[in-house]
């Protein structure tokens, strides 16, 4: 049976803004079947973004959201879940949204360990802004500001969570959908600072550029460079160039989590206030 | 026999036979390709168009291949497609 979205979108916006092809719209439909899957109700819901294509998510769907500025989503929704733990924060995020402007944010929101389900659409690229290159494009390739080939090495998003702090990490791809869709349910029933990293596709700002052919041959690309995690094991820093590791990476749920940390700690200055 | 046990609900999945109904969203749909690339059975395909602006629609071309796989409905970005 097909799966009934409309019930968690504004169906007044749908067709949305994105270009033909874009990998946000496959990654908005894996995140409301994850939404599904964990019977979680529209109102309980918040979904909160940045600036950016991706950040553009929250219009289109039917929860509590919250449009911030550039970079700043996390802080918003830091604040959001210290006031309402009871709330389900999702925060989504484009690779310069998240990894530059906001890289401050992010950082800190893996090693504070707070319960927001962080999902980075990466395309390697700033779509909306006009193609400048973010951390996350690779050594090489073609960006507006980089007109001769970009000359700095990239993040891996996934090792830089990881390193701070964040107790549930994996990464999939826009190009296989049903995959990246399990570890966004993973990630939503895990407690703590989680972060879905999906590779994805800018057909328009990136593709274009770097003449990767149309949304198709686009998504051939970025499926092609994706090697499980077993594997990548067993191959070479040079084998591994170019390419990025899929797989969940990480999922400690031995750490407590931010807001019982912060709620465990009032209790106990409020019981010694009150003696 | 535990095996037999736990296989039926599955066998009992796959013997969904009844005839796919595809549904394409024309107003959504993005003429962007993607369904017919991912669609295993050769079951649509592109068709001109001028009267849409992306000056293509997706067509139903082979109906009684599509087994309901899903690959295209999970890979539309654009909400334009249901299987039923
Ligand atoms: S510019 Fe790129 S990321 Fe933005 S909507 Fe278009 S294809 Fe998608
Ligand atoms: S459900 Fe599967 S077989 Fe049927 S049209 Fe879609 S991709 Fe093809
Ligand atoms: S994948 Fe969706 S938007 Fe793209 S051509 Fe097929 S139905 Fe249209």
């Amino acid at each position: 049976m097909t799966f009934d979205y409309s019930k968690y979108l504004r169906n007044q916006y749908i067709p949305h803004m994105w270009c033909p092809g874009c990998g946000i719209g496959i990654l908005l439909k894996a995140i409301l079947r994850s939404v599904d899957a964990m019977g979680w109700k529209n109102d309980d819901i918040v979904l909160v973004s940045g600036i950016g294509c991706t950040s553009r998510m929250p219009g289109y769907v039917d929860f509590n959201t919250v449009h911030t500025t550039h970079g700043r989503a996390l802080a918003f929704a830091t604040g959001l879940k210290m006031a309402r733990p009871d709330k389900h924060v999702i925060v989504v995020a484009g690779d310069g949204d998240s990894t530059a402007i906001g890289g401050n944010h992010f950082i800190h929101f893996c090693r504070r360990n707070i319960d927001i389900n962080m999902i980075i659409n990466d395309n390697n690229i700033y779509g909306m802004t006009g193609g400048q290159y973010s951390p996350t494009t690779p050594p090489g390739s073609y960006a507006s500001t980089s007109p001769y080939g970009h000359v700095e090495p990239n993040f891996d998003i996934a090792k830089l969570a990881i390193g701070a702090g964040a107790t549930y990490v994996a990464r999939g791809t826009v190009a296989q959908g049903l995959i990246l869709e399990k570890y966004i349910k993973a990630s939503f029933a895990h407690k703590g600072a989680s972060l879905v990293v999906a590779e994805s596709t800018c057909p328009v700002q990136f593709g274009r550029r770097n003449r990767l052919g149309d949304p198709v041959d686009m998504l051939h690309w970025i499926k092609e460079r994706g090697v499980a995690m077993r594997k990548a094991e067993k191959m070479s820093e040079e084998k591994l160039a170019g390419k990025y590791v899929m797989g969940e990476f990480i999922k400690d749920d031995s750490k407590l989590e931010y807001t019982e940390r912060t709620r465990m700690l009032i209790e106990k200055v409020q019981q010694k206030e009150n003696k | 026999m535990a095996d037999a046990a736990v296989a039926a609900p599955k066998a009992a999945k796959k013997k969904d036979k009844s005839p796919a109904k595809i549904e394409i969203i024309n107003e959504n749909c993005k003429a962007c390709d993607i369904c017919v690339d991912v669609c295993p059975q050769n079951v649509l395909a592109m068709r001109k168009d001028p009267a849409k602006w992306e000056g293509y629609v997706v067509e139903v071309i082979d109906l009684e291949k599509c087994t309901k796989c899903m690959l295209c409905e999970i890979e539309c970005p654009d909400f334009a497609i249901e299987i039923s």
